[in-house]
């Protein structure tokens, strides 16, 4: 059954419309997914996620959260989605235990009912139940958000940047928690702007002002590079960096943590990059195949036309 | 990978920095060096301090104990002379977005107590240099998010400090802008401008020339990040951090 379903949605802000945040999405998440919605600021993840959870009307196009319509059905969706907005949200001067109080009762539930469903994450923050929201760390007001999301037991849940400005080890931390509740059957939607997240999801959709640049598998993302792809370092990067983007096999060429990364052209053998490291041994150059990450896919599909542009220029020449 | 511009001389010294807020201690006796046009990331998981010892090397907070000096100044006596000689760029936004692009820059000039001719021109530079000299008399709100990130940190290196400490400069920025906005960081440490900045990706800690990480307000590990994926037998910065920061016994609060 389709948890999701969104149908040429568009959305622009501003008096005479003149900011697309969402240009013709499109797309379906089967119930019991992990769905990603991958893309930096501004590139339309929380419009869309306002719109599914009936806080925001599209300007065109249509909806469906568990089979309901987005507008017309908005009460019912109310009454079977989690979400956890990307701004801290709660009441800060009340404990936590009587947010989480709050929100089910709320819901027509208690804590007792649902707590099955929260256990793994609300034992984490149990100890300072007495505390006020207001006065939790990050991460724990984080844990708090996320058990007040589900304790109606959502069908589908709706969780935007939940682990933006979080350190690497909550942020793993986070994931973990996910999982759990994936197993539980319910369908989540998450965004996020860290691309290193795409890996944990089913399916991605990475997104970019607006548009959707590719929804796929992880790993179909990946497979989907086109490009030859290298890695290369040298005792002098910055200066490695500019004479390698000289290279005319060279597409793009990028630092990628230790290395840079170097796109090589379609169809483009490594002979020439090889003769370039060749030639900068007395700065300990070295190069290795690389493997596409997410990241490489993502700014690829951003600067899309560089390989065409190539291409018809070429055709143009040829004429 | 070292700055050819690095000289030996320290901009910043810290000798068993601390603060205490009543019984804790959220920066635990930190003591490190950086030099002259390098650039020193700053790292640790949420909690273990970084912007409590940021903000004493700021001149914004004084220390509890121990002794730290910036661009030459005493954190206690000096912090008015040493927030004249930094830059600052914090995690949020920081320009005013009702202002165009040349206001804000005349305005931040202005506070740092530039002259007209200064602003002037340094206003015409940057322009050029970002490739903005269209959008200069437009309002900051305007513009793209990559934009903005590149400009306020123009704007926090206008009145050319020797040091600027970036707060988290790249969150949610796409990758293709995160990588030219560490372009600018590399051409602002060429020409002598140290570099302090603080950062949850960990593949730019690869790209500093030397990372701290603190785990409960101590400094557990100094290094580039080269001798540190060795000394902890990783493959990675990101494994380096996690192998430290799981250590931490600090309950956040």
């Amino acid at each position: 059954m389709t948890a999701v379903a969104v149908n040429n949605i568009v959305k622009t802000y501003g008096k005479k419309k003149e900011v697309a945040a969402l240009y013709d999405i499109s797309f379906e998440v089967p119930q019991g997914e992990l769905f990603g919605v991958i893309g930096p600021d501004g590139a339309g993840k929380t419009s869309l996620f306002r719109i599914l959870t009936t806080l925001l009307l599209a300007d065109s196009g249509s909806a469906t959260v568990d089979g309901f319509d987005v507008v017309k059905d908005y009460k019912a969706i109310r009454k079977r989605v989690g979400y956890m907005p990307g701004k801290f949200s709660l009441y800060p001067d009340l404990s936590v235990e009587e947010n989480l109080n709050f929100f089910a009762t709320i819901f027509n539930t208690s804590i007792e009912e649902n707590y099955e469903l929260i256990k793994d994450i609300y034992i984490q923050i149990e100890p300072f139940k007495k505390r006020k929201a207001g006065k939790l760390s990050g991460g724990m007001k984080q844990k708090l958000a996320l058990s007040c999301a589900l304790i109606h037991r959502p069908s589908v849940l709706f969780l935007d940047e939940p682990t933006t400005g979080v350190d690497a080890v909550s942020r793993k931390e986070f994931w973990e928690m996910l999982k759990g509740l994936k197993q539980q059957g319910i369908t989540i939607l998450v965004s996020t702007p860290y691309m290193d997240e795409a890996g944990l999801c089913d399916r991605v959709a990475l997104v970019q002002n607006g548009k959707i640049l590719s929804i796929n598998t992880p790993q179909g993302v990946v497979q989907e590079f086109p490009y030859p792809l290298w890695a290369i370092r040298s005792d002098k990067m910055l200066a490695l960096q500019r004479e390698a983007a000289k290279l005319s096999s060279v597409q793009d060429i990028y630092p990628f943590g230790e290395y840079h990364h170097v796109v090589l052209k379609k169809g483009s053998t490594a002979a020439q990059l090889e003769e370039f490291i060749q030639a900068h041994q007395v700065d300990n150059a070295e190069m290795k195949t690389a493997t596409p990450d997410i990241e490489d896919c993502f700014i690829a599909l951003m600067k899309p036309s560089i390989d065409t542009a190539t291409d018809s220029l070429n055709e143009n020449a040829s004429k | 990978m070292r700055a050819s511009n690095m000289t030996g001389e320290k901009v910043i010294t810290a000798d068993k920095l601390t603060k205490r807020f009543g019984d804790f201690v959220a920066v635990d006796q930190i003591s490190f060096e950086v030099e002259k046009g390098e650039i020193f990331g700053f790292l640790g998981a949420n909690g273990a301090g970084k912007t409590t010892a940021m903000r004493m090397l700021c001149g914004l907070s004084l220390p509890t104990s121990g002794k730290a000096t910036v661009a030459g100044f005493d954190v206690y006596k000096d912090n008015e002379k040493i927030k004249k000689r930094i830059g600052y760029m914090s995690q949020k936004f920081s320009l005013y977005e009702d202002l165009t692009v040349k206001e804000n820059m005349r305005f931040y000039g202005g506070i740092y107590g530039m002259s007209d001719a200064f602003i002037k021109q340094k206003t015409a530079f940057i322009l050029h240099h970002l490739h903005l000299e269209n959008e200069g008399n437009k309002l900051v709100k305007s513009l793209p998010l990559g934009w903005k990130q590149k400009l306020a940190f123009s704007v926090a290196i206008f009145h050319e400090p020797g040091i600027v400490f970036l707060d988290e400069p790249t969150g949610g920025v796409d990758p293709v802008t995160r990588r030219e906005f560490w372009n600018m960081i590399y051409q602002a440490s060429e020409i002598g401008i140290t570099i302090f900045v603080t950062t949850h990706y960990m593949d730019e800690a690869e790209y500093c020339n030397r990372v701290s990480i603190m785990v409960d307000g101590r400094i557990e590990a100094l290094d580039s990040p080269s001798n540190l994926k060795k000394q902890y037998n990783a493959l990675s910065m990101d494994e380096v951090f996690l192998q430290l920061a799981r250590k931490a016994t600090r309950i956040e609060s």
